[in-house]
This record gives C-alpha cells, structure tokens and sequence, in this order.
C-alpha cells in the first residue's frame, strides 16, 4: 500500500465548497427565528446616560430590546482575558470588566449597546436606528505611543498600562552591547491589521425550554473553549446543557478563536424570549468589532561584532491592545512574541519588554502568527540592517549567525529541538537565482524601475501547547489536543477531533494519518468536527498546532485501536497478542499465514458472539466496540524555519512597488499533504504582503476607524502577486512523534520582512508598513540619490 | 435598506414622470444599491430606467461617438467601433471597477453620479461631450458642478452622451489600492484646434487642467510637462493620498497619458 | 410587492417579492440557495457573483425586482447531473479553495472569464479576478485552476 502520508491527495471537503453545498453559520435558518441587531457606540469613549428604547419597542416587528441592564440584573459576566502576565515588578496585570452590553461605559467606535430583536433583519434594523443612547463623549486615546501620557480610561488602571513586562537579562544585554564592536537602532511600527475572514461573523442563540439546551451556532475556530468561558465566566448556561456547533467556518485566521459579546448576549437572548435569534454580520460591524491584529511600537538595538557576531539584542516594545483585553490579548504580546526575538540565531544576551496598554480602539488579539510576526518583522529588518552596517552578504552574515547545534537552548524560554537552517537558505539562493540578481537589477533600471531584494530568515514556536510550559508562565488552560476514533461494525470509521477545520483542510489531512495508520480507505473515513455533542473537549484550532497536536492525538488514539486490535485478532487467530504484527490494514500472526483484516476485527469487537455462520469471539475481559479516546499533550513547541527572499520594484514616479519575485523555502518537520501545506504557505505570504504593502487598520484622533470597508481597506487581490516559488527541506520535529512542525502561520511570520527588506533595499531609505507608494515616493524624494538608469 | 417601490419605465417621458416626490432612477446601480445598503441614502421609488427602448447602444460617425445612457461599460470596453474610433475610451470603460461592475454599470450612471472619483466624468471633459437629455443637449463643461452634483434637474433623465472623436487621446490613472477607484486619473485629448486634459480623483469635482491644456497646446510632448507646477491648493487629502502627493502624481499621469497617446 | 418570473438554474420561478430585496437574498432567503454568499456590504469581495443572462453580476448589487424575465446561474447550477463543471475539477485539483467562503463567487467570475476569453494569460486572469477576494489561498491555486480549465474547456 502507498504512504498516504506525504501525498498530494486532493481534498474531500472540497465538492461541497465547490457547489454551493457547504453549511456556513448564515446559511443556517431555524424555525420561529428571530433577528438581531446590535446598536453600538459611534464614539470611541463615552459615557452612556441614558439609553432610551421607548420609541423602538413599538417599532413593527420588534419582539425585545436588550441593554446592559438587563444583562447585569440576570448576573451574565463578561469576557475574559485568558492568559495572566505578570509585570517586571511582580504585580498582576490589570484588566477592566468587559460586559457583553455596556454597562455605563463605551470605550470604542462598535462597541456592544443593545441588542434589538425583531421578526425580519430589516425590522431589527429599523428599530435598532430609533433607539436613542445618550453619550457624554471624553477625549478618546487612540495613539499607540501616547497611550501611558494620556488620561487613563479606566478607574484604577494607571497610564492605561496593562502590565510592564520583561523578559530576559537586561544587564546581561546591556553588557552584550557595550562589548559590541557597533549598535545598530530600528524604531520600528508593527501595523495595525484587521483579520478579515471572508465570512464575517455571525451567532445563533437556540434555546430549547423543554430540555433546557442551549445551543450556539456560531463561526469559531475553537467551540469547546467557548463554550467553556460562556459557561465558566459569563455564566450563559452551564457546560452539560449548552453546546457550540461551529460548523463550516470560513477562515479565522485568528480572529474567530474566541467568544465575542455577540456570542454571549444572542445566546442569553435567546433563552430570553425562548425563541432561536440569528445575528450575522455586515463587513461594517466586522471592521469595526472583530478583533484586529500587531500594533507595536518597538525601539530595537542590536550589538555586532566587526565579524558579524552578534553579542547582544535589546527591545523596547508598546502594544497596543485595544479597548478590552481579549482572550489571547495578553499572551501574544509577551510570550507567544518575546521568547522570539532571537529568530534563529546563536544569541547569548537578549532583553524584551513590553508595556500593552488600552486605548480605545477595537481589542487587538491573535490573528495569524500572533507575537511571532512581530518579533520575525524586528530581528530580521534589524538583522538586514547590520549586515549592511558591517558591509557583509545578507546569506553570510546570517549563515554566521545561525544556530548550527542542536538541541539548542536559547537565552530567553526556548529550547529548540532541531533545525537546518543553512539547508533552507541555500536552498532558496538556488531557487530564487539570488546570484544573477544584480544583473535583474540593472534590467529594472532600464525599465525606470528600482528593483530591491529582502531576505527573511526566521523561526516560529507552533505546535501551541505543552501544558506545563503555557500554565506556569499565565495560561489559564492547558493546551493539549483531543480525539476519538471510532470504527463502526462495517468498518468505516469516524475520527473525532478537538481541533477545527476553517480552511486548513483537516478532513483531508486527519483522514490520511488515520488512513495511513490503520489502512482504511481514504473514503471510509470521516472527520468530524466542530461540535461539542459529538467529540471529546477539544481545544481548537490556531497556533499551527492542529497538526503537532492535534494530528498527533489522532495518531496515538490509533495506536490504542492497534493495541486493542491485537488483542483480539490473537484471540482469532490463537497466537499471542505479542506475536501480532499489524501492517497496512492486517493483523497477521508472525510466521503463519493466518491473519485478520481491520474491518473484520471491527466486526468481531462489535458482535461478540456467535450468529449462524458468524463466530466473532472476544478474549475475556475485552470490553466490546472498538474505540479509542487520546489526548495528547506534548513535551515541547515545534519549530518551523525557512527562509524568504523576496524581490521588488518600485516605480519611482508613483512609488508603486509590485512584488516580482518571491521564493519560499520552509522546514516543517513532516509533512502530510504537500497541496495542503503549500496552500496554507501562499495564504500566509499573501497576508505578509499585505501587512508590509497595503494593509492598515488606521484610527483618526477622534478614535473613528476610517478603514472600515474594503474602499479603504486594502485586501490584496489576484493582480498584487506574481507566481511564488516554493521548496521545502526537512528536520523532523522531536517534540512530537509525527514529526510534523505546523505551517499555518509561517508566511504570514516571514514575508512582511522578506518584503519590506527589498522594498528598503530598492529605496534606500527606511520605510514603514504599510509600505504604500505615497511613503515610498516620499521616501525616494528624501533620498534622490536612488534613481533608475532611464 | 429601507423599503422602497421598483417601477419599470417604458419610456423617458413615463420615467421622468415617475420621478416626482422621492423618487431616483435606477441604471446599473452600481453607486445607487450601495449607498442604499449602507443606508447612506433612501428614496420612496426607484425608476428602472433599462426597459426604455433606445437608451441603449453605440452609434458612430467621423466626428462622435453617441453612447446611450444605459449601455453598460462592458459593452463600451468591447466594442469594436469605439475601440477603432477613441481607443482611449475602450481603455477607460475596460478599466472601470471590476469585471461585475462593468457588466452592470452603465455610462448614464456613472456621469449623473458625477464620483469625483469615476473615470467617466474626465472621458467628457476631455472628449468635449455633450450630455443629451430628454429637454436639452448639455456641454460637459457645463454639467459637473461639485461633488455628486450636476447641472440635471429633478426627473431630467440622460438620453445619451456624445464625444468628439479626437486626433489622438490617452485615459492614465493611479488607481485607490483598496477601491480601485481613481486616485488620479488624467484624461488627455488632442484635438485639431486644442488639448483638452481633464483630471478626476484628485478635486471635489473632475476639472480641466488649464495649465497642461495650455503647455501641451503648444508642444504636445511628455518633456513639455516636466516644468509645468501643478498646485495642491484645493486637492484632496484623505487617509490614501495627501494633496501634494496627487498634485504630483497629476504630472506623472499625465506624462505617461501623453506618452502613450 | 411584485411578482417575478425568471428561470434560476434552468427551473421557472415565480414568486412574489418585496421590491426592495436584494438578488442575493432572494436566492439565499427565499429559494434556500445558500451557495451564494455575502462577504461584505461595498460591492467588492464578489462571493456573491452569479450569473444574470449569461454575465457575472454581484447578487448582492442586484435587485431580485430588476431581474424579472432573466436567467440566473449560482453555483448549485452550475454543476450537470451531478458532475462538477471543469472550472470546479480545475478548483479542487489545484488547491483553489481553502475555508470555500469566496469559492462559489471565485468560480463563477472565472466562468465568465473563459466565456469571453478562452485562453487568457495570466495577467488577464489575475486582473479578471479583481472584483474577487480571497484571504486564504494567495489567489495561487485559484490562478492555477483558471489556467487548467481553459486547457480543458
């Protein structure tokens, strides 16, 4: 039998996507449903003094008006902050209340007022226009730098500062630096982005009073955890009687991991007037309320050695996070960003702080490669610098400074398993024709262009999880993964995982691990998930862990029907369950011909007796069924690599610059659908390339968000990329026993630097993101020294 | 969107009758469906304007081309005759909004909108178009007066717009990353007795440009712009483009209009 | 109120309508074809494209009311018998979906696309799919599929 695993299989959830057949949250219609729309603030900070839904209740159709009264007289709490980091002086972090519905206070342009609910979305609408909310408006603080100099927003939360973190030695760095032959300096902006899933959010709250369920059907990449905070914090209905069905979602990137006050309040709502109501949002409410994503400021210094040693890193970072503190707010600014400031170099002294504060815009959580985009931006713009500085090649100053052993304790947290990063960089020199560019460059020239080129050689820590590691440093779960295999008595099985499928093409690639494994085939197995009836406590989808993680739980939950299988097939075929040999879909007693196939064990599981022709005995003590539950948490994160090299040009006119080449060469461990992985590389770029050219959420000072709609948003589109050339290299992970390292993030981590390298490289002059062609004409008129041949 | 009557019209006379009180007429909707989604706007009646016989289609002589009011920008952009005739503004219908849109849009719209980002709006300047309605025939630089404003009065509806056929003409912009509308679009045409070079994008409003129009009349060449100053004073300045930024960006345009032209 | 006669996916309708319905909610609302989706409310994501009299046209800048007497493809017609359209075998063998939110939208642009250029380049495919966004794929596959269809169609 070929090795499912490594082939490009083609994906089984695709026919339905592909005619219209696929189930999405908005598509779902219940029966007596109800419509809802929220009224929310138009000012970035308030204070409400009245809300008065007198007009608006007698509007047609409406059926209920809710505000955060209501939400407060029924004790529903509010939205969490998942992860606790502790600040450089030992105190806890500061957070406020986030209730669902405002209580008294709006603190950003969208934020939840009241829900109106009526029987059309156009009656819901209407009604929603005539409620009358009085605000007293305060001066709103927008600005990510100025935030600690500003009033604070809330009572007790001083310079608006959340925590002072640090990590690291700041002495040790300091001392790095001044044994350094030269400091190179980068004040460096991280922009602010709004995820942007094509499907933008949307709930239905289902309350059934007979049986006192509650379901919430909603667009999410992770439902048992929501379910989990709904329960545990915002007490909407308890664990046993709610269920979250997050069914086809359409991409998350982040940004659908955790409860929204939308989630909360049409789930309450709808145990309210015991009647399903449906709340799916415009692009406008999306813009406006999803959580986005970055928004730094960092100072960055970097101690080198005449040789291209470097000796030491130091970094001072504000992040920005929003208006509340969302579930993962705390944790990707800290520890999914500091530990990797170091990239994938050989670093002995190294120091971050970060200070996150509030200020009033949309909350700023996870979205794609969250902290680890941030931390690939700064080594590698600094990186490129220095190697310019000390007048090294950009492959040779980093190939010195690579990590060449390992495992390899770095300075800071991590301890990386392996890696090959020399393998990558050749590779992509090779691939990307990096010798013969200067002989590109001067054909640029002659077109009037100004061509540059950028590397990013960078490191990721995937595989979100070990436990231990993620609740000592302020988790407030642990992040191990779930499944269930089940085998029917006809022998097709279904596979249950905790992990969710919003793009990643999981029914594919968990259908192939277990393909592999067990030896079904392909089109006998089902994965499902996504539903908290159906499989075990799951914990979701994000962190490229689902295949490290989740994958890994699949594996040994196949491991446990291996195990078991022998014990039965020795029964069958009177052999020892040690004198089993299991291959490729056959359990086959060693030197003899008898064997049993795994369908034909399932059966035996399943009927244990005897009936006519059929004799399927089970050896004493053996439990009927055949199924098995695994969780797996694993030792360590994964470390992918790669290396990026991007090639640009720029119109010196217009200060247009086009992406003309781009090669990718990635390290993920194993890997098991190579269609699959190369998929989730070129959406990863695309979205770098769109932080580092196009993307910006962007605020004016009065906390008005005016890039909220794709008219002045820019999504990159089909004809903003070239062809992009893609290679691979392997070092397995160790820390999990697939092998497998996680690629869902790795190009939205590398190519922002990749990108803004060879746009600073053509331009000759520093640039920040986005790198929009007003900047970069601006930055060309600073710098006229730059000029094409023609 | 908040409710509203759709009522087909047979003919311009019914169609302007049908616009009294609130009521708006609906071409491709292209602008119209939007700003009623956001709620931006609302009206009592929208007058279908597609069923009237006639306001459709392409007619072409040595002197002009004659566009009806509802002929969409695909249409425009594959015609053949118009491709022969005014190149350019092929080149300009091809390159409005998306392929959606241009399957939809039609030039009637586009101009009565008057977008001070549309492409549309600088084809007429440029082109010396006259705007054909029911009652009278408009010069074009007569009928954009500002933003979303023009010289059409209530229920006067467009029947056609009719361009000059220059000697030779270019339609260049820059277009809004995001929207794809013209940041700076400058339509250049040459004509026997003037150069005509209108700008849209950058003002409240499309605008002829007297300073290049007087430059390239005397040496149609891309060198002659170089030391023409085109100030910002009076130019948009948004989160996409600052007013000296589409002040210089009117030169390389321009340039690059002249060249290909 | 207005009565509608079209043909959607070959089948005669006629419904009674509100005048102010959109085209995509007609579909998705009133005849359950939920294939066609809506990503956004300025006209410019196109997971809402279908086809209107043998063009692509965004459902969701349409009035279901200006479409009476026309013909309608969604995606759910674009099938035969059961059998995909080679513009969704191109789509599936090359990678050119991922979470399938802009996918029904994505294809059927690109079916007009071959209807009126049956061999486009890749520059012309790219700038077709203008008035289409996709977050996941990088458009890669998706320019791929387009390619491999037109070898086919």
């Amino acid at each position: 039998m070929v090795s499912l695993i490594g082939s490009k299989l083609e994906r089984k959830e695709d026919k339905r996507f592909l005619t219209g057949k696929g189930n999405y949250t908005a598509d779902i219609n219940l029966v007596n449903q109800t419509y809802a729309s929220f009224v929310r603030s138009p000012h970035a900070r308030a204070k409400i003094n009245k809300i008065d839904i007198s007009k608006a209740e007698k509007s047609p159709g409406v059926v209920k008006i809710l505000t955060g009264e209501d939400l407060a007289k029924d004790k529903i709490g509010g939205l969490i902050a998942g992860w606790k980091i502790v600040s450089q002086d030992g105190k806890d972090m500061k957070v406020p209340p986030h209730p669902p519905l405002a209580n008294d206070t709006v603190n950003y342009v969208g934020d939840h007022v009241a829900i109106v609910i009526a029987e059309t979305l156009e009656q819901a609408k209407n009604a929603a226009d005539l409620v009358n909310v009085s605000y007293k408006i305060k001066k709103a603080v927008v600005n990510t730098k100025e935030a600690m100099n500003s009033e604070a927003i809330y009572e007790g939360i001083e310079k608006n500062l959340c925590f002072d973190f640090l990590l690291g030695d700041k002495g040790k760095t300091d001392e790095g630096l001044s044994k350094s032959d030269k400091i190179i300096k980068l004040d460096l902006i991280n922009n602010r982005l709004i995820p942007n899933a094509m499907e933008p959010r949307a709930s239905i709250g289902d309350y059934n009073p007979s049986s006192e369920q509650l379901t919430l059907y909603t667009t999410n990449q992770n439902p048992h955890l929501t379910r989990l905070v709904l329960s545990a914090f915002s007490a909407i209905a308890p664990e046993h009687k709610f269920r979250v069905v997050a069914p086809d979602v359409g991409g998350g990137f982040g940004s659908k991991i955790y409860p929204y006050a939308e989630d909360a309040v049409v789930a309450w709502a709808s145990k309210k007037i015991e009647r399903p109501v449906k709340w799916v949002a415009e692009r406008s409410e999306s813009f406006l309320s999803d959580c986005h994503g970055r928004d730094h400021v960092t100072h960055v210094e970097l101690g080198v050695k005449n040789d291209g040693k470097i000796t030491a890193l130091k970094v001072e970072t504000i992040a920005n996070i929003g208006a509340y503190a969302s579930l993962f707010a705390t944790v990707t600014p800290t520890y999914l960003y500091a530990p990797l400031i170091l990239g994938l170099y050989d670093i002995s002294a190294a120091s971050c702080n970060v200070k996150a504060v509030f200020t009033n815009t949309a909350p700023v959580d996870a979205y794609r490669g969250a902290g680890r985009p941030e931390a690939t931006f700064l080594i590698e713009r600094i990186v490129t610098e220095a190697a310019k500085e000390i007048g090294m090649d950009q492959a040779e100053f980093r190939k010195k400074n690579f990590i060449k052993k390992f495992p390899h304790q770095q300075c800071l947290v991590h301890n990386i398993d392996s890696g090959d990063y020399s393998a990558h960089l050749e590779k992509a020199l090779e691939i990307s024709d990096y010798k013969n560019f200067e002989n590109r460059r001067s054909q640029s020239s002659k077109k009037g262009k100004l061509r540059g080129i950028g590397f990013s050689t960078y490191i990721e820590a995937c595989g979100i999880a070990p436990s231990a590691v993620v609740m000592s440093i302020g988790a407030g779960v642990g992040l191990w993964e779930s499944a269930e295999i089940r085998f029917n008595a006809t022998g097709n099985v279904s596979v249950f995982t905790g992990s969710h499928s919003h793009g990643q093409g999981h029914e594919t690639t968990f259908a192939q691990i277990v393909g592999d494994k067990l030896g079904v085939p392909i089109e006998n197995i089902d994965v499902v998930h996504g539903d908290t009836d159906k499989g075990p406590f799951g914990m979701g989808t994000y962190g490229s862990r689902s295949l490290a993680v989740g994958g890994t739980a699949i594996a040994k939950a196949c491991d446990k029907i291996v195990e078991k299988g022998k014990k039965v097939a020795a029964h069958m075929l009177e052999g020892k369950p040690e004198d089993i040999e299991f291959k490729a879909g056959e359990f086959v007693l060693k030197n003899s011909n008898k064997k049993k196939t795994i369908g034909e064990i399932a059966f035996a599981c399943y009927l244990p007796g005897q009936f006519g022709e059929v004799k399927s005995p089970l050896p004493a003590g053996v439990e009927p069924g055949l199924k098995e539950t695994a969780f797996y948490d694993p030792i360590n994160f994964s470390f992918p690599a790669g290396t990026h090299i991007c090639e640009v040009e720029v119109d010196e006119d217009t200060g247009e610059t086009k992406v003309e080449k781009y090669t990718a060469v990635d390290d993920f461990g194993t890997i098991i659908n190579p269609m699959i992985v190369e998929g989730q590389v070129y959406g990863g770029i695309a979205q770098g390339v769109g932080q580092a050219l196009y993307e910006n959420g962007h605020y004016d000072e009065s906390g008005q968000l005016t890039t909220a709609s794709y008219m002045d948003y820019t999504m990159p589109r089909a004809d903003n990329f070239p062809q992009i050339k893609l290679g691979f290299t392997s070092t397995p992970a160790t820390s999990n026993p697939l092998g497998a390292k996680g690629c869902g993030e790795a190009g939205a981590i590398a190519a922002p630097p990749a990108v803004m390298n060879a746009v600073i490289d053509a331009v000759g002059t520093d640039v920040s993101m986005p790198a929009t062609a007003e900047k970069v004409w601006k930055a060309l008129k600073k710098n006229p020294s730059k000029k094409a041949a023609a | 969107m908040k409710n509203f009557n759709f009522k087909s019209a047979a003919s311009t006379k019914e169609a302007s009758k049908l616009a009294s009180g609130r009521a708006t007429f609906l071409a491709g909707g292209m602008s119209l469906i939007p700003a009623l989604k956001l709620r931006l706007a609302a009206y009592s009646d929208l007058i279908n304007i597609k069923n009237i016989k006639g306001l459709s289609g392409i007619k072409v002589s040595s002197k002009s081309i004659k566009i009806g009011a509802t002929t969409t920008h695909a249409e425009v952009a594959s015609s053949k005759e118009v491709g022969k005739s005014i190149p350019s503004l092929s080149i300009l219908a091809d390159g409005i909004g998306d392929p959606q849109v241009r399957n939809r849009g039609t030039i009637g719209g586009s101009i009565a909108n008057n977008d001070p980002a549309a492409d549309y709006p600088s084809a007429c300047l440029a082109l010396n178009a006259t705007i054909h309605t029911a009652k009278r025939k408009i010069p074009a630089d007569k009928f954009f007066k500002g933003m979303f404003e023009t010289e059409l009065k209530k229920g006067e509806l467009i029947e056609a717009i009719e361009f000059e056929v220059p000697e030779k003409s270019s339609y260049v912009k820059y277009p809004n990353p995001a929207s794809r509308y013209a940041v700076v679009g400058v339509y250049v045409a040459k004509f026997n007795k003037e150069v005509r070079v209108s700008v849209t994008g950058a003002g409240n409003s499309v605008f002829r440009s007297k300073e290049l129009e007087t430059v390239l009349s005397s040496n149609f060449s891309a060198v002659a712009i170089d030391n023409v100053n085109i100030s910002s004073k009076g130019l948009n300045s948004d989160i996409h483009a600052s007013a000296e930024y589409r002040a210089h960006l009117i030169k390389v345009m321009t340039r690059k209009a002249v060249s290909s032209c | 109120m207005t009565v509608i006669n079209l043909k959607v996916n070959g089948k005669k309708i006629s419904k009674e309508i509100s005048d102010s319905i959109l085209l995509s909610d007609f579909l998705r609302e009133k005849l359950s074809l939920t294939g066609t989706h809506v990503g956004c409310d300025t006209s410019q994501c196109g997971a809402c494209v279908v086809h209107l009299n043998g063009n692509s046209v965004k459902s969701c800048t349409t009035l279901a009311a200006d479409c009476d007497n026309s013909e309608i493809t969604t995606i759910e017609g674009l099938s035969n018998n059961g059998k995909m359209h080679p513009m969704q075998e191109a789509f599936k063998k090359n990678h050119g979906l991922q979470c399938g939110f802009c996918t029904p939208g994505m294809v059927m642009s690109a079916v007009d696309l071959l209807k009126k250029n049956k061999n486009p380049n890749e520059k012309e495919i790219r700038d077709w799919l203008e008035g289409n966004i996709c977050r996941c794929t990088g458009y890669q596959g998706i320019v791929e599929a387009v390619k491999d269809a037109a070898s086919k169609v």
